[in-house]
């Protein structure tokens, strides 16, 4: 249901209505004394919080009604590239909740919480066998917090040995913005090396940018462009014989279950993104669950504690001397990892590698019936998604890559990533996942090709879109122009 | 059809309820993008790094196999319902009323993504930006984000935006700040030219004196937490002075934000940067986690604020609508520039956060925060009454406080457990001087019997 017209669709504080309550406590059932007994009064509050006081039916009604003004996977195709929406099995929901794990403290003894150090080791040994690593931490809360670790680690490594030379960090073109932001987190200098024209990092270019001041270079592959780095083997050659280490964005890790093994290629440490290959929701944007898998040579290192096992028992293991110590409180994102658990033994082994096949099945079918009414980058079988440009539609038309994302909105999808890949030039990524049937393929198909001669038919209608959402195109330079980042009172 | 590799036979392929595509539809694919099997895809991986064997994984289980075993699996943890808890320490057992998951497990919040297409997303853009105002109102701040990973970490991130606003390079850490928050402080900072130096706690609280005699010219910030990790208030007003004075910020870390319905708010004295966990509003254990991150500071600081932002703005018809904004401090657009590498924060927890605190509401906040306070000063006094057992400091405190136990607070709580009661967490792995002293939480969820009935437990304990 949207707002008719041009209202406003009210915020809850709108609601707000003077004694009424949402919320039911019992009585206090211990003596009632005055609070600047308990409290001194300088630490009082001298007004509540300036909350909405709304009924129950309120709140059900207000966030049902935003729940209508929302899109999720759960109604429509999100061909987004590089996050991998696929399906969010509704039993992981229903596993999650059990109270054994979601009314779980994390400080209940060990002795109390096997179960829960039982499902941590199981997955450990999973994602480590999936990934060709040697072990896993769970600690981070999501790839970006993933690689963090990472680095952290992997500085750490270079303290240990005395390398204190290596003060860089090799990314691709190509690479995820979280990549060099990290870098930077953990004071390392960025150096950025091209892609060739197939796509693949320039192996000449990371020849001479790699020496022993590196200490690190970070790849994703399949790349952002969805495509294999064919030369691997080389840059594996180049980086680690100048004794630099790989480091692996495991965001693209869809493409290539069962099939190679980030461990094989000579990846010493990797983040997974569970919200993204193991199906852990995004709940709008988080939380994510950010497991990093390394060798052997990187296990000092971990973030504390680690589970270990003792026969039957499992304990947590803090006397770690040489851990990078900490990057949340506790464990990890726990919820999650009984997520991916889950989805885990659903799957097996066949079953993983299906998932990665389908993928990229799904991905080269759409881009074999798309690429002849865009601009092609690179012109190669991709794997779990692709990148077209909206270059011709600009060129001819007008007609911006946005415009064509909004415009898709119109339809009932949710427009691919835009703008990224930096490299490309009015970039549309596209991933289909697994989890889509061909008919939605081929819906979506019919619908950007529809789009693209509306481009050419009726621009206008394309660069004003999108018409049917709740809410027209917005404008975002009076957002950062003018924050207004919280709600007050109009008076 | 079956999926053929050199040498390698692989089982007959099996439709699974979560890949929809049949045999027949992967023929057609086949033949639109003009190849003759899914192998031919991934022809230009190399050879040499092929894996040439299946993974070795468990078989795959059907669902009801699935909940059969990870039910056994949850069932051996004694979780809060099992037992009576009194455990605190960061993440605290509070009732989340019905309608919090009810309407946060909405398929269409959970399996949304980040709201980066406005126009379609505005149900969780409305939602941040109502979360970001009901922080502001909590806290006295002037602007919070839409979340960060945990309250650690959020602690974190702001102790690097002080380096960064101040151009000072030494944070002064009060030791009575919950050790793994400052584990992921030290963490955070090391590469990063920022010195940590611990200023230590005395009678339960934060040492002004020390502190005073600790602050120089290289201070970027003091960070303090209120309620302290003993549960006790900190002297807040007098240590946000001392550093201003210093030309230095004062960050309040924040891990039970529910006490905020009766505490006066760090913006009134004189926090400048709040990092707060969220867990205690409206979200579950998890064993520790996913929880959420806070992160609220004034105005003037906005553009450091790491972080997503959620913005109010108008469309082409002069509707209200809102949006991710100030995207420039993100690293999606400044890169290695930018003032986080945050992307996927907690947006989820977020959205129960804000339901858990418009459920509550102004009033009801306040009671459930009272109610906290007291039962936990009835326990204190019941249980600082039996013989051998002492109250460890004479600070005021809010729901957790610490006790000197006659024996070992891990021998203490053995004997609890076998009274189905979750004893307090034991001190002495984190400071030696407390090897003797537990840390005691009572919240709302304790009834006076549950409380009664430790203290008889407690009282027959020699």
């Amino acid at each position: 249901m949207t707002a008719g017209g041009t209202r406003d669709f009210p915020v809850i504080f709108e609601f707000s209505t003077p004694g009424r309550v949402g919320s039911s406590y019992p009585a206090p059932d211990v003596p009632e004394r005055a609070l600047d007994t308990l409290v001194p009064a300088e630490h009082l509050r001298d007004e509540p919080a300036a909350l909405p006081e709304v009924s129950e039916l309120d709140v059900v009604r207000h966030y049902t009604r935003l729940s209508h003004r929302n899109f999720s996977i759960d109604e429509g195709f999100y061909p987004l590239g590089s996050c991998t929406m696929k399906y969010n099995p509704k039993i992981h929901e229903d596993v999650a909740r059990l109270p054994g794990f979601s009314r779980l403290h994390p400080y209940t003894p060990p002795e109390q919480a096997q179960g829960a150090l039982h499902l941590l080791w199981d997955l450990e040994r999973l994602l480590a066998e999936i990934s060709g690593m040697d072990r896993v931490t769970f600690q981070p809360a999501a790839g970006a917090h993933g690689e963090l670790t990472g680095l952290l680690m992997i500085r750490a490594y270079f303290e240990s040995r005395g390398e204190r030379q290596r003060t860089k960090v090799v990314v691709p073109d190509s690479a995820h913005g979280t990549n060099p932001a990290t870098a930077a987190m953990v004071g390392y200098q960025v150096i950025t090396v091209k892609s060739d024209s197939r796509g693949n990092m320039d192996v000449d270019a990371l020849q001479a940018a790699v020496d022993e001041t590196v200490a690190a270079i970070m790849l994703t592959n399949p790349n952002t462009l969805g495509l294999f780095e064919e030369r691997i083997n080389e840059v594996e050659e180049i980086v680690h014989g100048s004794g630099a280490q790989m480091y692996m964005d495991g965001a693209n890790f869809n493409a290539i279950l069962g099939v190679t093994r980030p461990g094989d290629q000579g990846f010493d440490v990797m983040h997974f993104n569970l919200h993204k290959t193991f199906t852990t929701p995004h709940g709008g944007g988080g939380p994510g669950a950010g497991a990093v898998g390394v060798k052997s040579h990187l296990v000092p290192f971990l973030p504390v504690p680690v589970v270990e096992r003792d026969g039957d028992r499992f304990r947590l293991d803090t006397s770690r001397p040489k851990s990078i110590g900490k990057i949340r409180a506790f464990y990890g994102n726990f919820g999650n990892l009984v997520r991916a658990y889950t989805y885990l033994r659903s799957m097996g082994s066949a079953g993983m590698r299906q998932i990665a096949e389908t993928a990229v099945l799904n991905a080269n079918y759409m881009l074999a019936r798309l690429r002849s009414s865009f601009d092609l980058p690179y012109d190669r079988l991709c794997k779990h998604e692709f990148v077209l440009a909206g270059t011709r539609q600009k060129r001819q038309h007008g007609v911006t890559t946005k415009d064509i994302a909004k415009r898709i909105l119109d339809y009932g999808f949710h427009a691919p990533t835009i703008y990224f890949p930096l490299i490309v030039d009015e970039a549309i990524m596209i991933e289909p996942t697994e989890t889509e049937s061909k008919r939605t393929m081929d819906e979506f198909i019919e619908a950007l090709l529809a789009i693209t001669r509306e481009a050419k038919e009726n621009p206008e209608l394309v660069r004003t879109a999108p018409h049917t959402t709740p809410v027209k195109r917005l404008d975002e330079v009076r957002a950062a122009r003018h924050p207004d980042l919280r709600w007050k009172p109009r008076r | 059809m079956t999926a053929r590799r050199k040498g390698v036979d692989v089982e007959r392929r099996v439709q699974h309820k979560y890949l929809p595509a049949t045999d027949a539809e992967r023929e057609e694919m086949l033949r639109a993008i003009g190849v003759g099997s899914v192998d031919a895809l991934f022809a230009d991986i190399p050879e040499t790094v092929r894996l040439d064997r299946p993974l070795a994984l468990p078989p795959a289980l059907s669902d009801p196999e699935l909940m059969a075993q990870l039910r056994a699996l949850a069932q051996a943890n004694l979780d809060c319902d099992r037992a009576t808890s009194f455990l605190g320490a960061g993440a605290y057992d509070h009732y989340v009323p019905s309608v919090v998951w009810h309407l946060a497990g909405r398929g269409e919040f959970l399996t949304a993504y980040t709201p980066y297409q406005a126009e379609l997303m505005q149900g969780e853009l409305q939602a941040g930006y109502e979360y970001q105002s009901m922080l502001c109102d909590l806290t006295g701040m002037d602007v919070a984000n839409a979340s960060m990973y945990d309250g650690a970490s959020a602690t974190a991130e702001a102790a690097v935006m002080a380096k960064d606003l101040t151009k000072r390079s030494e944070v002064l850490v009060s030791t009575a700040v919950h050790p793994e928050y400052r584990q992921v402080i030290r963490t955070y900072v090391s590469p990063l030219g920022i010195q940590v130096t611990d200023v230590p706690y005395r009678d339960g609280g934060t040492d002004l004196n020390a502190i005073e005699r600790a602050l120089s010219e290289r201070t970027a910030a003091v960070i303090i937490q209120h309620p302290n990790f003993f549960g006790s208030l900190e002297d807040a007003k007098a240590l946000a002075d001392l550093a201003h004075r210093a030309g230095a910020l004062l960050i309040c870390a924040i891990a039970e934000p529910l006490s905020l319905g009766i505490l006066k708010p760090p913006g009134a004295w004189g926090a400048d940067i709040v990092a707060g966990e969220g867990q205690p509003l409206g979200n579950n254990l998890n064993f520790g986690g996913p929880y959420l991150g806070m992160l609220a500071t004034r105005m003037e600081f906005v553009r450091r604020i790491p972080g997503r932002l959620v913005g109010a703005t108008v469309d082409t018809d002069g509707r209200r609508g809102f949006v991710l904004t100030l995207q420039t401090r993100e690293q999606h657009i400044r890169r290695e520039k930018a003032s986080s590498n945050i992307c996927t924060n907690e947006a989820l927890l977020a959205l129960a956060a804000a339901i858990y605190m418009a459920t509550l509401g102004k009033q009801g906040l306040r009671r459930v925060a009272e109610l906290n306070l007291r039962k936990a000063a009835y326990a204190k006094d019941a249980i600082g009454s039996i013989r051998g057992f002492e109250i460890a400091f004479k600070t005021p405190t809010f729901h957790e406080f610490v006790i000197r136990t006659p024996l070992d607070p891990d021998e203490l709580n053995r004997r609890l457990l076998q009274d189905n009661i979750l004893g307090g967490a034991s001190l002495g792995r984190w400071y030696p001087e407390l090897r003797d002293a537990w840390l005691l939480c009572v919240t709302e969820q304790r009834t006076r019997e549950e409380i009664d009935r430790l203290v008889d437990v407690l009282e027959g304990i020699r």
